[in-house]
Order: C-alpha cells, then structure tokens, then sequence
C-alpha cells in the first residue's frame, strides 16, 4: 500500500506537494476520511445492490420467501415469451428518440433568439425556464393529466376554435396518449436551454465579425459558426438527456399509467408493475439489468459516433 | 443621408418589435398551462369543466384551498407538507454537507487509489437509480427499513456524485497557494478544509442546496415504494392519491393543492435565481 501511494504521488496527476515528509500514511488516513461517506455509500447502495440484483436476476423470488435459483429462465422467458417487455421496449425508444431531440431542438431554437443583447431577454429566460423548475413534481403530471383530459383546457379551447366537434380523448386514445407525454418532455426545455446559452457565450465574438466583413448572412453564420462550435454540448445534453428519457417515471404513472392498452408502457414502468405489483423481484431485476445494458450501449454508441458530428476546437487546429 | 438614417432606424425598429412579439407570444404559449393550473385552483365546481380554458374564475374560490387543506384519511395536508420539509431539509443538508468533504477529498489530497476510486464515482452518475430500485428495496426491506424515512433520508449521508463534482469543479478554482499558507500558518487538512475551503466554495454549496432540495421535494417513486402509512406521506405522494382520477370529487381542492405544493419551489426560484442558471450553466445539472 505504500509503495503504491508513492507510486501514485509521482504520477503526474497528482498535485499535491507532499507536506508531512515520509508519512505518506497522513494523507491516505485523511483522504479516506474524506472520502468515507461515498465509499461507503457506493458499496452499500450502490455496488453490493448491483450485484444483489444481477443475482436475484436469475432467481425467483416473491420477498416472503427466499430466492428460487432459475438460471436463464427469467431471461429466456423475457426475450421469447414477454410481448409486454417487447412494447415497452418500443414505447421507450419511441418516446426516447422523439422527446429529446424535438427538445433539444426548442432549447436551442430559444437558446439562440435569447442569446441576442436586447433588452428583457434576461426576463425571457428566467420565464421559459419555469416549466422546467417545476420538473418532475406531481403538480405538474396533474396538470398535464387535467390540460390533455376530455374535459381539459385543450379540448376546450379547440372545439371553441371549431377544430373538433367533440372531445377527444387524448389521453385515452392510442395514437395520441405517447405524445402527450413526448409534448410534456419537450415544455420542459428550460435546463438544456440555460446550457446552450452558456455555451453560446463562450464563442467569440470575433468570428461574428470576421464573417460578417465576409459577407455572411445569418443563416450561413449560424450553420458555420454557432452550430458548429455548439456540437460538443448539444453532444453533452444529448447523451444526458437520452438517459433521462429512458429513465421517464413519475410523469408517465401519473399522467397515462401505461394505458391505453399498454401504448405508454415505458420500460421502467413495466419494471415497477413486476417489482411492486406482482411482487416478481427476480424478474423484474433481470429487466432492470436489460435496461442498465441498452442505456450503456448507447451511450457508448453516441461516444463512439461523436468524433464524426462534434467539433473540437484543438483538432481543427492541427 | 439622414433620410437612410431613418429608414434603417425603422427597419430595426420593426425588426425589435417582431422579435419581442414573437417572444411573448411564445412565452404565453409556454406560461398558459402554469396559468390555467392556478386559474382553475380559483374556479367553482361547474366552472372546471365549462369553459375549462378560461384564465378567469368568475370568483375567486378560496374555499377550494380550505376544503383541500383538509386533506384525507384523518390527516391534513399540514402532517404531509411537515413531511416533506423534513425530509426534503435533512436530506439536503445531509447530501451537501457529505459531498462537500468527499469533494475536498478528491480534489485536495492524494490517497491511495484515488484515481480508481474517483473514476467509479463518475460512473455511478451515469448509473440512474431507478436501475436500482428493485435491491435497494429488497435491502432496506432486509433491514426492516420499509415504512420509515430511513430509506429516503439514509442515502443522503452518502453524498451525491452530481453534487461531489460541482463542488469539485469549485475547489479547483481556489488558489492552491491558499491551502499551503494555511498549512504554515498551522492547519491540518482538516482545517484547511474548514478555515479555506468551506468559506470559499459557497456558490457551489448553495447551488446545490437548492438542486438537492427540488428533487427531494419533487421525489416520488421513492416515497411510492417505501411508504406505506398516510402520516408517513410527503407532499408528492399525498397529492398523487388526493388527484387520484378514481376517487377525486372536489376538482378545485385538487388543482389547490397541486398549486400549494408548487409554492415552495417558486419561492426558492425566484430567491435563487442566479445560483440555480450558474449551477446548470457550469455542470449541466438537470432541472
């Protein structure tokens, strides 16, 4: 142990002087110290919990009585038999690859027109920004619920518009319930919005003005300047928000319930129905292991994709 | 000369009126469902449902916001909203105070494995916890932890990784130099952490604070699964069954509460405003 922390101290991560002479053990008691409430937070809630569940994933077990020892049962019973893991599968890419880039699309959009020095755009901001404080709280699901429902505000609005005759059901109908929710997604683009716009203040005004004696106009600025130099937190906000996405809970076990006829049935939904309802624990870990699977392979697939769509300053360079 | 002067002078002038007509339009557009949702706190019964786009009650029903505070099954909404602000006060305190110190860990001293052990931390941000759900619960349950805060509240004292890495984007901010005339003025790493560190990070503890504070108020499935007795409940749970489509009566009661249990949030938006763009500006926190 100690010769490794030598080691370690030598590298030229490490920044700090050592102070105490020899006892290198100091800093080792003091980091650990520091350290201890995560360490033992991700052994305890984290790590053993992993494990725990890659294990009850090949078991049955109900939590009354101990875990049965199935081997691939519930695994083969998933990806042969299960059509409810195959629709919230669909349901869950559906929603995921709808919902974030259509809101990674309005960030930006508003991002840019409030990225102009004029006056009241700090007001601006700070107004687009609330849907997304109220986030993920039931208030908000309510409100959708009620705004989308037969009797709701859009229904209303549209029949004294004369769109419709009757009211709809969009919550009840299954070519509309999953959009409800893509369009609750896509109101909350406050934070990605506020990232944008930190991002768009940190290109330089001199390319502006460079392209502008070029005689660009504001199209070709923003798709050769502001666009470009923006990928790697478009890049950022998407593997970030692809996640969340996947993750989608609260709102949709509020707002649909996974109806009608299992149309909004997203993953971990379907993952809660097997954990808390049916009390299938080992079944639903091993579904919970899928997910953690496709969530890390695409993550590494957006990774592996961004060298050819994200820009990075230095490699132009050379 | 003067005469193109005031042609341009027009031109933009119409130009900053399209823009901010355009803005606003789409402001209201964004601001109606927030609107509505208070409007309708305020309407009658029969006015919910007839013209139910309206942003205008025809009388403030204050009585929705009484009738509602009573809550169900023999407790008010004052026993969940008590809740709540304990659970949502200890947890945050708890997870900003434990990430502070495992921050200054990683950032201010070298240990044996520090690398490693940092590089399993940044993983575990990437590791949402509703992958966990299932053992987490079958541990707490193990430990007879069900129906009890301690599923929600111990956690907390673990640290948050999102919230470790914006305090240690900080950190890295303070001049070395700092730490070492501590040092020589007589202060271990303890005191450093205390004397330099903490009086110097406080942007990040209070951006995180605020962030802590939203997602253990706004937390749901949390209480879903670990709470089973009514005077457990926080806000959020209370309210999902007091919204509940199957039993709801008194519609306004219900857009009431859902509007009650939004007022702290805007209260620390409004208070916090420019902690909480800087904290989302700097880490990319989700909102």
């Amino acid at each position: 142990m100690a010769a490794a922390s030598k080691a370690l101290s030598k590298s030229p991560a490490a920044r700090m002087p050592r102070t105490r002479g020899k006892i290198g053990n100091y800093d080792n008691v003091v980091g650990y110290i520091c350290i201890a409430p995560w360490l033992i937070g991700f052994l305890g809630v984290t790590l053993v919990p992993m494990l725990l569940s890659l294990y009850l994933s090949f078991t049955r077990y109900d939590i009354l009585s101990p875990p049965q020892w199935v081997g691939f049962f519930n695994y083969e019973d998933m990806f042969l038999y299960d059509r409810l893991f195959r629709q919230s599968l669909k349901v869950t890419f559906k929603y995921a690859f709808t919902s974030v880039p259509l809101r990674l699309l309005f960030a930006l959009f508003l991002a840019v027109l409030l990225s102009q020095k004029r006056r009241g755009v700090g007001f601006y901001r700070a107004l687009f920004y609330v849907p997304s404080v109220f986030g993920a709280s039931i208030a908000v699901a309510v409100m959708w619920r009620q705004l989308f429902g037969v009797n709701g505000a859009l229904n209303s609005i549209l029949l004294s518009l004369g769109v419709i005759d009757e009211p709809y059901g969009w919550l009840t109908s299954p070519n509309t319930a999953l959009w409800t929710l893509v369009a609750l997604a896509v109101w909350q683009f406050g934070s990605p919005m506020l990232i944008f716009l930190a991002g768009l203040k940190q290109i330089p005004q001199s390319l502006y003005e460079a392209a502008m004696i070029d005689g660009a106009s504001n199209v070709q600025r923003f798709f050769r300047i502001t666009l470009p130099l923006l990928t790697p937190i478009i890049f950022f906000n998407f593997v970030v928000q692809m996640i969340n996405g996947f993750m989608m809970f609260t709102q949709a076990f509020v707002i649909t319930g996974g109806g009608p006829h299992n149309h909004t049935l997203l993953y971990i939904l379907y993952v809660f129905r097997n954990g808390f309802t049916y009390y299938q624990m080992g079944y639903a870990s091993a579904l919970a292991w899928v997910l953690l699977v496709i969530v890390g392979i695409l993550t590494a697939i957006i990774f592996k994709t961004s060298s050819y769509w994200v820009f990075y300053e230095t490699k132009e360079d050379a | 000369m003067s005469v193109a002067m005031s042609a341009k002078g027009r031109r933009d002038l119409v130009r900053t009126a399209l823009y901010h007509g355009f803005i606003i339009t789409l402001g209201l557009v964004t601001f109606y469902p927030v609107l509505w949702l208070v409007a309708s706190s305020f309407k009658g019964h029969a006015e919910i449902f007839q013209n139910a786009h309206s942003l205008i009650p025809s009388r403030l029903h204050w009585e929705n916001y009484v009738q509602g505070w009573q809550g169900f099954g023999r407790y008010t909404f004052a026993t969940f909203f008590r809740n709540s602000f304990i659970i949502a006060t200890v947890s945050t305190v708890a997870q900003v105070a434990s990430s502070a110190l495992v921050a200054y860990g990683f950032a201010r001293v070298n240990f044996f494995a520090k690398k490693f052990l940092f590089t399993c931390m940044i993983l575990t941000m990437l590791i949402p916890g509703q992958v966990l759900m299932i053992p987490q619960y079958v541990l707490f349950n193990y430990l007879g932890w069900v129906n009890t805060w301690k599923p929600l509240l111990v956690p907390a004292f673990f640290g948050t990784p999102f919230f470790i890495f914006l305090i240690m984007q900080f950190i890295r901010g303070i001049p070395i130099e700092l730490d070492e005339s501590a040092k020589i003025d007589g202060c271990g790493k303890f005191g450093v952490f205390f004397h330099i560190i903490l009086p110097n990070i406080q942007p990040a503890l209070i951006t995180a604070s605020i962030f802590a504070f939203y997602w253990t108020w706004d937390d749901f499935l949390g209480p879903l699964i670990y709470l089973q007795s009514t005077h457990l409940y926080p806000v959020s749970l209370a309210l999902r069954l007091f919204s509940d489509p199957a039993a709801v009566t008194n519609w306004g009661a219900m857009f009431a509460m859902s509007v009650a249990s939004l007022i702290p949030v805007f209260i620390l938006f409004m208070a916090f405003q420019k902690y909480l763009v800087e904290g989302i500006s700097t880490t990319g926190l989700k909102g």
